[in-house]
């Protein structure tokens, strides 16, 4: 399926949105970069972690990225830095520290 | 023409037999006097399966709005029904159907608010929902409720309207009095209404689609709005379509406005529902004593017909309005706004005298009417209009 | 048959008054008349006065409210008389029939119409329908009084309606009681 363009969004008048205000394409908030909204970052200590998988459960924004069922990184593109991940996590193995100016992963 | 049945029945069992022949994916109901037989009598076409429909019990009318939504946006034909107390409960879902767009039809039978508690007939129930989105529809017999639940079908799921619509017809007055009623058959009916081909479906995975996402602040929420107000004006040619087409196949007439006697009235009474034959009925009587009387019935009442009254109620002397609901602290009733709103660009300035009536299912008696046009008689005359609105027949 | 009738029905609920009301107009339609029935609905109890109208008419119906000037009141309950004023806005030409088994003039005078127009029948419905469906159901046996007394309809359309919507839900016995009472009342009711 192409991509439905939203470019001109904001330029858009009421008859060229599409009916009843659906969006008429799935997994698009994907291109939807929260990123920018965090203020603190998850670090993970790989030395504390079980590997429980805790937070990749409880992360409201399915940012906890895994590989063969293991940790790996944070999509720190979609993760808002609710803290909900650090503050579940049963052995403190993930420490929220303060976000500088530089969002590598975003740029 | 194709052929009818003439029964003897009750406006609810012919909107139960409509929506039966509207043939509805599915219908999610709650009962509440004076609706219940029609949701009933339609469970009894499912029980039996003389109608395919998924029909679901729930415990509010909130809860059956909300399934009503989510049926719709899936892609299912949905039809319902309630009144008063149900349509309050139903608010939030109101706006939520027409705001998404989805094409159910719901009958309504008008019954007033609490409090005091009453269960008989006013309009305070579906004025008090007119800015919902919903195009409404008025009855003002068991047979216009008929044809009114056929024809909101088709005008709701028509491309260029997609808008949820109402079909009113006055609690126990029409819901439950034996009429004489002409009934279609089966196969003219699902004809005219035809298959609806839903758009943006949930169930269409091919087409995978996301319903109710936000629209906040800088967002297009304005847009979405101007589009709902598009939508219901491109309605007015569409329900004037499909009700030419519907009378075609009935032989029995449909306007958004219907007259009666206006092409020489010196005075008229505006009248939605029930009490609109009432109304003609003494202005017949009327004209035997030399009173030139005219009666204007609105049936659409969203969109509201602004242009159709205007012309018809250009020249007469002076205009009475029958608003069976209040709208407190406001110069009249809801159709008393919408009447003098449409006269205001006509160049001779017409008293429109407000008259509140029938509130709680007080009975129209013919002698009120008779007073009503003994009033505009002498205004028409040179008389002076009373100031203020006039609560007809209270103590 | 007039141009329209009005007729205002009287009894207990529970007795039956609104099947009959509805009977008597859907006896009409058959006739190619146009009709209306409704009860006036309240919050009903078995036992509380209610009252129910039927119009019958060659021209199509208007109108929708109440009977306040009917042309026939028909009462299945005598116990009303006392405590409803059943004659209220009766038209001068019309008439009253009352289940019981008084004259029509013991009637009158119970329901102080001496030297009125208004016309006064009794039929003794209960009885009639205690001896022909075996339970006091007065309902049936009044639309025979109702269209003799009032010359509404003769009574075999009565008859062939009751044949057609009764034998959709009840045995024939039951059938031919009613047709039993319907006749019966159509012949005996007396009209003062």
């Amino acid at each position: 399926m192409s991509k439905w363009d939203i470019s001109g969004l904001n330029e858009w008048k009421s008859d060229e949105f599409p009916l009843g205000a659906v969006i008429p394409e799935s997994g698009n908030s994907r291109d939807y970069v929260t990123g920018g909204w965090r203020s603190q970052r998850p670090e993970r200590n790989d030395a504390t972690c079980t590997q429980c998988l805790i937070c990749w459960i409880m992360c409201p924004d399915s940012a906890v990225n895994t590989e063969n069922e293991q940790v790996t990184t944070f999509n720190l593109k979609h993760c808002k830095g609710c803290g909900v991940c650090a503050n579940q996590c049963p052995v403190d193995a993930i420490t929220m520290v303060p976000e500088g100016c530089d969002l590598p992963e975003v740029k | 023409m194709p052929t009818q049945k003439t029964i003897a029945a009750t406006g609810n069992t012919v909107v139960a037999e409509a929506m039966r022949q509207c043939a509805p994916d599915m219908m999610a109901a709650y009962p509440i006097t004076p609706q219940t037989t029609i949701v009933e009598e339609f469970a009894g076409f499912v029980a039996k399966g003389r109608v395919h429909t998924e029909y679901i019990t729930v415990e509010s009318e909130h809860s059956a709005m909300s399934a009503c939504v989510g049926a719709s946006a899936a892609g299912a034909r949905v039809m319902t029904a309630t009144s008063s107390q149900g349509l309050a409960l139903m608010w939030e879902e109101l706006h939520i159907a027409s705001g998404m767009r989805l094409p159910i039809v719901m009958a309504n039978a008008n019954r007033a608010l609490s409090a005091p508690i009453n269960i008989h007939c006013d309009h305070s129930d579906i004025m008090g929902a007119r800015d919902t989105g919903w195009i409404t529809l008025f009855a003002e017999t068991a047979q216009e409720a008929y044809d009114n639940t056929i024809m909101a079908i088709r005008i709701a799921e028509h491309p260029d309207v997609l808008l949820p619509t109402m079909s009113c017809l006055d609690g126990f007055i029409t819901t439950h009095s034996i009429d004489r009623v002409c009934i279609m058959d089966d196969e003219t009916v699902t004809g005219f209404v035809g298959q609806y081909t839903p758009k943006n479906a949930l169930l269409d995975i091919e087409n995978p689609v996301t319903h109710g996402a936000f629209a906040g602040l800088g967002g297009p929420f304005f847009e979405f709005k101007k589009s709902q107000r598009e939508a219901i004006e491109r309605s007015r040619a569409v329900i004037k379509d499909v009700g030419a087409e519907f009378s075609e196949l009935s032989g029995r007439p449909f306007g958004m406005v219907e007259t009666w006697g206006m092409e020489d009235a010196d005075v008229a009474i505006v009248v939605i529902g029930s009490t609109a034959g009432n109304v003609r009925h003494v202005a017949r009587q009327m004209r035997e004593s030399g009173i030139k009387a005219g009666v204007v019935k609105i049936r659409c009442f969203r969109p509201f017909p602004y242009a159709e009254l205007a012309a018809a109620l250009s020249g007469v002397k002076a205009v009475a309005v029958m608003d069976r609901a209040e709208s407190f602290g406001a110069e009249g009733g809801p159709l008393f706004l919408e009447v003098r709103s449409a006269l205001y660009d006509a160049t001779e300035r017409i008293p429109v005298i407000d008259y509140i009536y029938g509130l709680g299912g007080s009975d129209v008696r013919l002698e009120l009417i008779e007073t009503v046009l003994n009033d505009l008689s002498e205004i028409a005359a040179g008389a002076q209009a009373p100031t203020g609105l006039v609560y007809l027949g209270s103590r | 048959m007039q141009q329209l009738t009005e007729i205002r029905w009287h009894a207990r609920a529970g007795q039956g008054a609104v099947t009959a009301a509805k009977l008597v107009a859907e006896t009409a339609l058959e006739l190619d008349q146009y009709m209306q029935a409704m009860p006036e609905y309240g919050p009903e109890r078995m036992g509380a006065p209610i009252k129910a109208f039927t119009r019958i008419s060659s021209v199509p119906i208007e109108i929708h409210c109440n009977i306040e000037n009917p042309d026939a009141v028909v009462v299945l309950d005598e116990t009303l008389l006392a405590i409803v004023d059943v004659a209220e806005g009766i038209r001068s030409d019309g008439v009253i029939l009352v289940n019981t088994c008084k004259t029509p003039e013991a009637l009158r005078a119970e329901l102080g119409l001496q030297g009125s127009s208004v016309r006064v029948a009794s039929i003794d419905a209960s009885g009639i329908s205690l001896e022909t469906l075996k339970r006091d159901m007065p309902n049936t046996p009044m639309i025979g009084a109702l269209a003799k007394a009032t010359e509404l309809f003769d009574v075999a359309p009565i008859v062939s309606h009751l044949t057609k919507t009764f034998g959709k839900k009840f045995s024939q016995e039951v059938i031919d009681a009613n047709i039993a009472s319907v006749t019966r009342a159509y012949e005996e009711v007396s009209v003062g």
